[in-house]
């Protein structure tokens, strides 16, 4: 039976009808059309299909789209204003921080809540804020080079959140 | 793969759950994390025919200290855990366990309540519960952590109980807790926990069996003065683990022995 599903994707309020096995990655990809989440694995591994909820890094993949009732989810569509790439995507490009590029939304995602936890990590910190993100292509040197850059161009600029309670999942 | 089809509600409150789980019948599952139940819906090797998600009943996110004990509710996530002042500060060891659950995307997710209910043999707070003596408090009854875990996947709840709470005395003497595993983001393929406590020493073995193991050779050699070296050769005794694709049951005994001489010697300093 299809329920009633409301939820913020990108600073737009959407309202849809799922079933509740819907995965919300699915439910982004096909309901919303946003195919930049990506889907790497059945095990929850992989971290290609992570997205923000509120300020919480979750894998998209492990979570039914009728869980993210009233949740603010932000996608890799939603973090370019217009031409100008956000610090991170900016950096993945000019790092190389990418090859064949499917894991690099899930990478960069989790790279932006990693810079808000954390605004000038070492690269052991870069290393472990990303395990739970797998490369086939790059070897990591460069998207852990990609993320330092970016945490230098947006010196400053990143808010320490709250260390409270996830609320990813809402109620 | 796309999980069969359930009926789903929210739940919010514990009672709410219980009548919830009671309508759907047997084969309807609690919510929580999500984090081993959906990937086992994705594969089809759970199929729950509802689900009752209790991500929205508050009365089961706390972390408080009262009376001695430190009392965690069963919805606090491993990343409230890992960063919460009075786990660091009474069970320390607890808050470095949490730190080391999946990755920040499992750790924003995962609970403590739900490891311990799903009791996976490679889950690791099981093996605290065990050795650090926990409670287990459900709507119905309290459970000893050595009489919870019934074996790999089964507990002693019955289908329509809710795990509420989990009680731990303090424990804040030296300790450590190692796992051993391929990648960071690994389940344990072997992990030992040592605590000092009262005087003495609790130690706890992950993935050995189908269930936590409390290594209590280990803690009696400890007593009788036995060398770090010499009580950790315990550590296998009894063991008769399975083999799995990253381990043989004899590489799992020898990680056993290793893994507790290096918990303890950590956990002194040495
Ligand atoms: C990539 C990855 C790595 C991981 N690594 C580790 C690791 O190293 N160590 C580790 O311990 N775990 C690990 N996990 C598992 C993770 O900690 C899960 O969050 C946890 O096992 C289950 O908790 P949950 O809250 O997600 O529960 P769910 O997946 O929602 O539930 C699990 C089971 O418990 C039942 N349940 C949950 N809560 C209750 C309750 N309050 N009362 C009654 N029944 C309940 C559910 O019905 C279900 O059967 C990993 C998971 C992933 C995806
Ligand atoms: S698709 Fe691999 S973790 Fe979500
Ligand atoms: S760039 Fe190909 S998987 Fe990462």
């Amino acid at each position: 039976m299809k329920r009633k599903v409301s939820l913020t994707v990108n600073g737009t309020r959407r309202e849809d009808e799922v079933e509740p096995r819907l995965l919300l990655v699915h439910y982004l990809r096909d309901v919303a059309g946003l195919t930049g989440t990506h889907i790497g694995c059945d095990t929850s591994q992989c971290g290609a299909c992570t997205v923000l909820i509120g300020d919480k890094a979750v894998k998209s993949c492990t979570m039914f789209a009728v869980q993210a009732q009233d949740a603010d989810v932000q996608t890799i569509e939603g973090l370019a204003k217009g031409d100008q790439l956000h610090p991170l995507q900016q950096a993945f490009w000019d790092e190389h921080g990418l090859q064949c590029g499917f894991c690099t939304p899930g990478f960069i995602m989790a790279g932006v809540y990693l810079l808000s936890q954390n605004p000038n990590p070492t690269d052991d910190e870069i290393r472990k804020g990303l395990e739970g993100n797998l490369c086939r292509c790059t070897g990591y040197v460069n998207i852990v080079k990609a993320v330092r850059t970016a945490a230098k161009t947006m010196g400053g600029q990143t808010k320490q959140p709250q260390a409270t309670a996830a609320t990813a999942g809402g109620d | 793969m796309i999980p069969a089809a359930f009926e789903y509600e929210k739940a919010g409150s514990v009672e709410e759950a219980v009548s919830l789980l009671q309508r759907f019948g047997e084969d309807a599952k609690i919510l929580a994390g999500g984090h081993s139940l959906i990937p086992l819906m994705r594969l089809r090797l759970a199929q729950p025919s509802a689900l009752v998600d209790i991500n929205g009943v508050k009365e089961l996110n706390y972390v408080r200290l009262e009376g001695g004990k430190l009392r965690i509710g069963a919805m606090t996530r491993h990343v409230e855990l890992q960063n919460n002042d009075l786990v660091r500060q009474n069970v320390p060891m607890l808050a470095e366990i949490a730190d080391e659950v999946g990755d920040n995307q499992v750790r924003n997710m995962g609970t403590i309540g739900g490891v311990l209910a799903h009791a996976d043999s490679a889950g690791d707070y099981p093996t605290l519960a065990l050795m650090l003596e926990a409670e287990l408090v459900t709507n119905k009854s309290r459970y000893q952590a050595k009489d919870f875990f019934k074996d790999v996947f089964t507990t002693a709840m019955a289908a329509d109980e809710v795990l509420c709470e989990v009680v731990f005395a303090v424990a804040n003497g030296p300790h450590k807790y190692i796992k051993f595993r391929r990648r960071l983001f690994d389940w344990a393929i072997v992990g030992a926990g040592a605590q000092k406590l009262n005087g003495g020493w609790r130690i706890g073995l992950t993935n050995v069996g189908p269930m936590p193991v409390r290594a209590t050779a280990v803690e009696q050699a400890l007593a009788s003065g036995a060398t770090p070296e010499q009580a950790a050769e315990h550590a296998s005794d009894g063991l008769n683990p399975s083999g799995d694709l990253r381990a043989s049951p004899d590489y799992k005994k020898h990680l056993a022995r290793v893994l507790t001489k290096r918990a303890i010697q950590q956990a002194q300093g040495a």
